[in-house]
């Protein structure tokens, strides 16, 4: 094989990989929230209702889909592309094992926060082209706590950054064969997680879509594939943030037996049920009281994280 | 005795307001006032009477221009009637004011009593009744553009009686105008003078009002600066209905005043009816009413419980609490064959009696429920950030709560321990033991908690009427106890022409008038019915807790945020049916 097929070969696999796995991962929340709600969830279609996605599928491409007349067209079809692109392109510096990655950058983890801030966007110019009162105060409240949260994220990658010495995911993956990350870096980890959901703008951080308050936020006046877009958008950003947890605090592909890639693989789905237990189980804090504690708790901590960090590595040298 | 007293003290100082002292079949001492001193009446009730009178309790209409039997009262085409509650005295007492021909106006009060705003407002919308000196006197219940007033006799009860409906070009033209949002139209200011307030409305479709409820919001960022609250949209002319139908046959549509009541409902009304009628009912159904309503109110605390956690954004208390609230209608189904609206209770009893077998299914709920309600604690009411969005919000104090009509666990949440069960036992309540939970703050926080306990003591009162259910008839053998009791139909001629009455054409309940109110699962659910000799009522009025809980919400709302707002309103735990009946 040379060298452009295989990269090619790595390419269209990941992509397609990610796109099937954020597709299933609608089916997979939606029976393992059931399964935590003493209900059934999706089980007619397929078996175990697997087939719910294909039906999902055909029910958002086929829908009607409406933008409003007052809506600033333009922006309003953008938005949502805008996600989609920042996300997908996220998966490409992802080390899936040794040698399989789209990508290998050296500033990997810095490519990753740089397409995370340009998210963003994405949500705020949904909320504002919409040209309605919920959409608008769903955008107001994703771009205030996405642009803070993405402060404490950043922040807290730098310990690992400064234990590793590279900005390359691949290396910071060789960095853990000893010693996963998430031991020296625990509280890294805690406020990369916990930035993480606000950054996917999960529960319970989903206060721009915050259901029994504005609607559905910030896409309250989208439909049909561009709404679906939204939707898939959410799941490939779970998959994203559990893939780099693995990647930056757990290890990444290295295990014992089994390949890399399986390893890999089985470490992101309990990050992606870790998600979905946390919304089947938090209720939703208030917009101040998001932004207080994110100011107040989660940068001091990331920045004792770094400083404590940097003097451990003076003393060892 | 005390009634007596409270008269006397009237009659001192305003002996020639007073025109009549009405006896009524529920004792409640009723006064008839003349307009003009009727304001100064009121005022003193509630502020220098000895135990005054601090709660509006009520205020309502009657059109009296067809009414037969109304020997030694005062003449009056409509009467304005003021029902007052004083919790010092454990009374009530009921104020009515006749006023006769083209001038219907009288005094407003709402600068006495807050919660007055709406109620006259009602008045002014169902009767055509002027309030001077209503800060904002307009319709509430039906639309801007309503002609004439529907709870008037001469008023139409049905379409058909109404003539075809036609919507010509002008007519459309004019309902679209008044949908059109004018904020002085609310009595909102407009700050169009530069200041940029952002006006949003809240519903009436909104998945956070649990029905169709309109809030119009002034705010500044997320912080509501000003609401207010656009209802009737769930208003189905209940009390119209009540006119039509048979005593009897109304029993189902109270069922659906407050839907998540049940048969609670029904125990009003009928208690009201036996009033009326002066029926005794036998122990066995009282017992069995208890115990049916305190599963209603379990059922409907447990909706409350999870749907007041969604609205603070917790996902999965709704679905757990759905669950156990169809165990509850398993038992209702296997009792009453309906569940949600069973419409069983009958005036001087039960429709059925209890199937065999009925404990058990009732004991293994008893034994279901504790532990997952301690699992509830910990996923809810001890989950921090749950907490951190109820605790301090949407507070008001006790005095604020009697000055705005809250009753139910939205009062017991201030310190005060006043259920209706304890104080004025009704159907046999004071033979049970139970507590009543209080909390201090007035908060969100402190009205669940009050509710959460309310489920574990109605769980100790059900296993009461399992273990001491006492045997015997389950419906009086009054004659006016509906459908009458059939046993000697074929062997006496007398028994036979009640019964044939009663079934084809209803219940002649003697004229009189009577008030019943209950702890109901929101608050205090009252019937004031009068009867005019009739197979129908000639007013039937539904005091509902919904109508002056919700009055309040701009006032609890006021500074605060939107995610407030939503907890607020789960807090309170109204029916919209309720509240625009």
């Amino acid at each position: 094989m040379t060298d452009t097929m295989r990269h090619l070969f790595i390419l269209f696999g990941v992509l397609f990989s990610v796109l099937t796995v954020g597709g299933l991962l609608i089916w997979l929340e939606r029976r393992l929230l059931a399964l935590w709600q003493e209900r059934y969830g999706p089980n007619r279609v397929g078996p175990f209702g697997l087939l719910q996605v294909a039906a999902d599928m055909i029910k958002v491409i086929t829908k009607e889909d409406w933008t409003p007349p007052f809506a600033d067209k333009a922006v309003f079809i953008i938005a949502p592309a805008i996600l989609m692109i920042v996300v997908v392109t996220s998966f490409a510096i992802i080390p899936w094992a040794s040698g399989i990655e789209v990508v290998d950058l050296n500033i990997g983890v810095l490519f990753f926060l740089g397409l995370s801030s340009l998210g963003v966007y994405s949500v705020a110019l949904a909320g504002w082209a919409s040209d309605s009162k919920y959409s608008l105060l769903g955008g107001l409240r994703a771009s205030a706590q996405m642009l803070s949260y993405e402060v404490f994220m950043g922040l807290s990658l730098m310990g690992v950054v400064m234990l590793a010495g590279s900005f390359s995911l691949r290396e910071i993956v060789e960095a853990q064969q000893d010693l996963w990350f998430v031991v020296p870096q625990f509280f890294g980890f805690a406020v990369f997680f916990i930035a993480g959901i606000a950054e996917t703008h999960r529960l319970p951080f989903d206060l721009p879509e915050a259901e029994s308050e504005l609607v559905a936020g910030y896409h309250s006046e989208y439909s049909g594939l561009k709404f679906g877009m939204f939707f898939a958008g959410e799941y490939l950003g779970i998959t994203l943030i559990s893939a780099l947890t693995v990647t930056l605090f757990f290890g990444g592909w290295s295990g014992p037996y089994l390949p890399h890639a399986v390893w890999f693989g089985l470490k992101t789905f309990a990050f992606i049920c870790f998600f979905v237990l946390i919304r089947a189980s938090l209720p939703r804090p208030r917009y101040d009281q998001l932004m207080s504690f994110g100011w107040k708790v989660c940068l001091p901590v990331s920045l004792a994280n770094l400083v404590v960090t940097g003097a451990w590595i003076l003393m060892m040298k | 005795m005390a009634h007596s007293t409270i008269i006397e003290d009237l009659r001192t100082s305003f002996n020639e307001a007073i025109l009549a002292v009405q006896p009524t079949m529920d004792s409640i001492p009723t006064v008839w006032v003349t307009r003009d001193k009727a304001r100064d009446v009121l005022r003193h009730l509630k502020s220098s009477v000895e135990h005054p009178y601090r709660m509006l309790y009520d205020l309502t209409v009657i059109d009296e221009r067809v009414r037969a039997n109304r020997q030694d009262q005062p003449a009056s085409d409509f009467t304005v009637v003021y029902h007052l509650l004083s919790f010092d005295r454990n009374d009530d007492i009921r104020i009515k004011v006749p006023l006769v021909g083209a001038d219907l106006s009288l005094p407003s009060i709402a600068g006495i009593w807050p919660a007055a705003n709406w109620y006259e407002r009602e008045a002014w919308d169902m009767f055509g009744v002027k309030f001077e000196g209503h800060p904002h006197l307009s319709r509430i219940l039906m639309p801007p553009t309503w002609n004439g007033h529907p709870l008037r006799k001469d008023h139409p009860a049905r379409a058909t009686e109404m003539g075809p409906f036609t919507m010509p070009e002008d007519r459309m033209d004019a309902e679209q105008d008044a949908l059109r949002f004018r904020p002085e139209d609310w009595g909102m200011k407009d700050h169009g003078d530069g200041s940029d307030l952002m006006f949003l409305n809240l519903g009436p479709q909104h998945p956070g009002t649990h029905g169709l409820l309109r809030i119009i919001l002034q705010l500044d960022g997320e912080e509501i600066r000003d609401s207010v609250l656009d209802i009737g949209y769930h208003h189905r002319g209940a009390e119209k209905m009540a006119e039509r139908q048979t005593w009897h046959t109304y029993i189902p549509y109270t069922d659906r005043i407050d839907y998540f009541g049940g048969v609670m409902n029904n125990l009003a009304y009928v208690l009201a009816c036996e009033k009326l009628a002066g029926v005794e009912v036998p122990d066995r159904a009282k017992v069995i009413r208890v115990m049916m309503a305190e599963l209603f109110r379990i059922q409907s605390h447990l909706v409350w419980y999870g749907t007041f956690a969604q609205d603070v954004g917790s996902f999965s208390p709704v679905f757990y609490m759905f669950t156990d609230r169809e165990r509850v209608f398993d038992i209702v189904e296997a009792v009453c064959g309906g569940r949600m609206h069973p419409a069983w209770f009958r005036i001087g009893g039960l429709a059925q009696d209890l199937p065999r077998g009925w404990d058990r299914l009732i004991r293994d709920f008893l034994k279901y429920l504790p532990p997952r309600l301690a699992d509830y604690d910990k996923l809810v009411m001890k989950n921090a950030i749950f907490k951190g969005r109820t605790k301090g919000v949407g507070a008001y104090t006790l005095d604020e709560a009697i000055e705005w009509g809250v009753t139910g666990p939205g009062l017991r949440a201030c310190g005060m321990d006043w259920d209706f069960r304890k104080k004025r036992p009704y159907s046999g309540y004071e033979n049970f033991d139970f507590d009543i939970p209080t909390a201090v703050n007035g908060d969100c926080y402190d009205r669940g908690v009050v509710r959460v306990e309310e489920i574990r003591q109605s769980l100790r009162i059900v296993e009461q009427c399992v273990r001491n259910m006492p045997g015997g008839p389950y419906k009086s053998s009054h004659p006016l106890a509906t459908p009458p009791v059939r046993e000697r139909t074929m062997k006496d001629i007398e028994t036979l022409i009640t019964h044939f009455l009663g079934v084809s054409w209803g219940p002649v309940i003697p004229a009189g008038e009577a008030f019943m109110g209950i702890e109901a699962t929101k608050g205090n659910n009252g019937y004031y019915l009068i009867s005019d000799g009739d197979i129908h009522s000639y007013r039937t009025r539904i005091r509902t807790p919904s109508f002056p809980h919700l009055q309040m919400v701009p006032k609890m709302a006021k500074g605060l945020m939107i995610a407030d707002l939503l907890a607020i309103l789960g807090s309170i735990d109204f029916i919209l049916a309720d509240l625009d009946r």
